[in-house]
């Protein structure tokens, strides 16, 4: 099931009633409020195997705890998530594996950061250190293998995040804003082991600010605007010819601010 | 390699809770219970190793107040109950705690007194006379409090005397609820007269200028005794060895220790033990 | 009463010594307050990590209990321990009263709460930091408190030494509980307040001094220790 669905820029994903086959994560009429305040307002997204998905929006529009919904961090309100057609359930949640804006590091070293990981997936042994090997090369982190995870550069432990979410083998990869504190470097080498990711048949999808990462990584792009998904399509249509005023104004770099959110 | 450093400090910790798995305790000792002013006068130290270096028996001394001494002997936590208040010991045998009650030695009480002498006392032999002056003067005076044996014997001095000094209680009646030698530290403290054993006295490290105000009525007389507490109510009672320890306390041997016993070469306790009991 | 320096001199004078009797008694101090420290967090860490770290009804509850009873009055402690442990008491039979045993026993009363109560709180800040990482791994409760302990190993030093400041300076419990007696349960607190009972405050207070030490070099190491942690951005 790990080879990558042909990619199709003309169509954007298939309606839910129309699919043969259940996509591989759907939301639907999800709905989230805490405190009163509504703050994702029926949102329904479907991601199909494979694809690279860019959430984007402007601050605030609810991308982050979309993402969490989605990854059954946090518990919708109303509506559900189905993971290939069923329950999102524990499997489900690890064939997933994300990665956050600041990294989290456990205080202990690299190595360890990624052992702790494969051992709660429960991987012994020979198997783990090959495994953790492998990571560690692709992150291009071996040198730094017995370092405490801390003492890293924000770009290195943004790496050894992503690679400690690729060790676990997902199905899927979210990832929240991951270069949105890191230097071009850094972003280049993180969004060299996305798309490698995704190349091997990772579906990714990710919240990102960043027009030209969007441009390089986006298959689709859904785009939200106060807890609510204002667009969504293919990258290179959305990008160039936007048909919502939020899209079009956050790619003008304007403000644009319509009707206060809906209160419950 | 932080790793393993703290590691080894747990190590070590661990270490040390082994070495301190509990002394394995033997059988031959006795639990005394006895009054801070008795083992605040040093006597155990000096009369313990004698009856252990003779016998084999090692005799672990719990020093309270007499009242608290009375109350876990009666709980059964002590083999031989070693205080000064006659009263509440024979209370203690008839009780059907204690087997037989043996008068040990006496020392006396002192009435001590800053060199000031606010209540003009200093010298007198009668005590009686120098309560009601402290109490005319309103004369700081500090109290144990504490329901000890010496505290009770105070009060019976202030009866005597014929002063409520309830009424006067948290005024220059002070009552420190604390042993001994706490309240000598606290009555040199606030300038106060005390009623104390002569032999804490002497051997009390703390005097400063305070000197002796009253000494000498046979009413201040302070009669230590001494019984086995009863196996047959307190069956944990180790019998024997407490009746050993007994026996010598009162025996020709023991009473010539208790005689021997000095500081500064004066004596401070009298052996008055009479075989026969009480 | 001799100046302060005079005392001090004492006490350093009196730790040279190598006093046999003196030096029984910094052992026996340490050892009662070691051991009841190590049962302690043996007790307490898993015990505050588990209320730090899951959300269970009776939560709030659980933690206002134990910030309470860090407060617990050593000589209530002893009192409820001399009552438990009395020939008379439930666990008389044992024959533990005027043992190092139930001064032991006291020490880690009076200590668990304050090792559970602030690894509590150490554990709790931890897991808000890991808590989205570790539900996303889907890490399992046992690997979680796991994970959150040793993470937090030295910040918890610092809990183990609170609960060892607290409990080789304590005197109340372990008076009702050992009986002070000479050579058996007399520890560095009770023989300060023997000493202070016979007027001899200068060796008192020059006992207090050799406590104090003792209590800055054991810190000094546990901080050494975690200092050279932080560097290495571990704490």
């Amino acid at each position: 099931m790990r080879e990558a669905l042909a990619r199709n820029e003309a169509e954007g994903p298939q309606r839910p009633d129309a699919a043969p086959v259940p996509a591989l994560l759907e939301g639907q009429g999800l709905l989230l409020e805490i405190g009163g305040k509504r703050l994702i307002d029926g949102i329904d997204i479907r991601i199909d195997e494979g694809r690279r998905t860019m959430v984007m929006g402007a601050n605030g529009a609810g991308k982050s705890l979309l993402l969490r919904l989605l990854h059954g961090l946090i518990a919708p309100t109303a509506g559900g998530i189905a993971w290939r057609g069923g329950p999102l359930d524990r499997t489900a949640r690890r064939a997933q594996a994300m990665v956050f804006q600041r990294p989290v590091m456990l205080r202990r070293s690299v190595i360890a950061n990624l052992a702790f990981a494969l051992k709660v997936r429960g991987l012994r042994g020979a198997m783990r250190q090959a495994r953790i090997n492998e990571a560690l090369e692709k992150a291009r982190l071996t040198d730094l293998a017995r370092s405490p995870a801390r003492v890293l550069s924000g770009g290195e432990q943004q790496r050894l995040a992503l690679a400690r979410a690729l060790a676990c083998d997902p199905e899927l990869l979210f990832l929240d804003e991951p270069t949105a504190s890191l230097d071009p470097a850094s972003t280049q080498a993180i969004e060299t082991l996305i798309a490698d990711a995704s190349r091997r048949g990772v579906t990714v999808v990710m919240v990102t600010h960043d027009l030209g990462q969007a441009r390089r990584l986006a298959d689709d792009i859904v785009f939200l605007h106060a807890g609510r998904v204002a667009e969504s399509g293919p990258a290179a249509r959305v990008l160039s010819s936007p048909r919502s005023e939020a899209a079009s104004a956050w790619l003008e770099g304007r403000l644009f601010l319509d009707e206060p959110r809906a209160q419950s | 390699m932080l790793r393993r450093r703290f590691l080894t400090l747990a190590a070590a910790g661990l270490l040390a809770a082994g070495v301190s798995a509990p002394v394995q305790a033997q059988d031959t000792f006795i639990i005394v219970q006895s009054t801070t002013s008795t083992q605040n006068s040093g006597l155990f130290e000096f009369m313990l190793p004698k009856f252990q270096e003779k016998t084999g028996i090692e005799v672990r001394v719990v020093a309270v107040g007499t009242g608290q001494a009375i109350k876990n002997a009666a709980n059964g936590d002590g083999d031989v109950l070693f205080v000064h208040a006659r009263p509440a010991e024979e209370k203690f045998v008839a009780d059907g705690y204690g087997v037989k009650r043996f008068d040990v030695m006496y020392n006396d009480f002192v009435v001590v007194g800053p060199p000031a002498d606010p209540a003009g006392i200093a010298g007198s032999s009668d005590i009686t006379d120098a309560l009601k002056k402290i109490a005319e003067a309103k004369a700081p005076f500090a109290s144990r409090g504490d329901d000890s044996g010496t505290h009770k014997a105070e009060l019976a001095l202030w009866e005597a005397a014929g002063v409520d000094v309830a009424a006067a209680s948290g005024g220059w009646y002070r009552e420190t609820g604390s042993g001994m030698g706490a309240t000598l530290n606290t009555g040199t403290g606030m300038g106060a007269y005390v009623l104390t054993d002569r032999a804490t006295w002497i051997s009390f490290g703390n005097k400063g200028a305070y000197r002796i105000a009253v000494e000498g009525d046979e009413r201040m007389f302070n009669q230590y005794g001494i019984s086995l507490v009863n196996k047959e109510k307190l069956p944990n009672v180790k019998a024997d060895l407490g009746q050993q320890f007994v026996d010598w306390v009162i025996s020709e041997e023991g009473q010539q220790v208790i005689a021997d016993y000095k500081i500064d070469g004066q004596q401070l306790f009298f052996p008055n033990a009479r075989p026969s009991g009480s | 009463m001799q100046s302060f320096t005079a005392v001090l001199g004492d006490a350093v004078a009196l730790i040279l010594s190598g006093d046999a009797s003196l030096m029984g008694i910094i052992a026996l101090s340490l050892r009662v307050t070691v051991t009841a420290v190590l049962i302690a967090c043996v007790i307490g860490l898993p015990l505050g990590a588990a209320v730090g770290a899951f959300r269970f009804p009776g939560r709030t509850l659980a933690t206002v209990l134990l910030n309470s009873l860090m407060g617990l009055p050593p000589v209530v402690v002893g009192l409820v321990v001399y009552l438990a442990l009395s020939a008379s008491g439930p666990l008389g039979p044992l024959g533990l009263l005027y043992t190092p045993t139930a001064m032991v026993i006291a020490q880690t009363i009076l200590v668990t709460p304050i090792v559970a109560a602030l690894t509590r709180q150490v554990i709790e800040d931890l897991d808000r930091e890991y808590a989205e990482q570790f539900r996303s791994l889907d890490v399992g409760p046992l690997a979680r408190i796991t994970a959150l302990l040793w993470d937090a190993r030295y910040s918890l030093l610092t809990v183990a030494l609170a609960g060892f400041g607290r409990a080789i300076a304590e005197v109340g419990a372990v008076l009702i509980v050992g009986g002070n007696i000479n050579h058996v349960t007399r520890v560095m607190t009770t023989t300060i307040a023997l000493e202070t009972s016979k007027g001899n405050l200068e060796l008192a207070l020059a006992l207090g001094v050799v406590l104090l030490v003792i209590a800055i070099l054991v810190n000094a190491a546990v901080m050494g220790l975690r200092a050279s942690a932080a560097r290495a951005a571990y704490a």
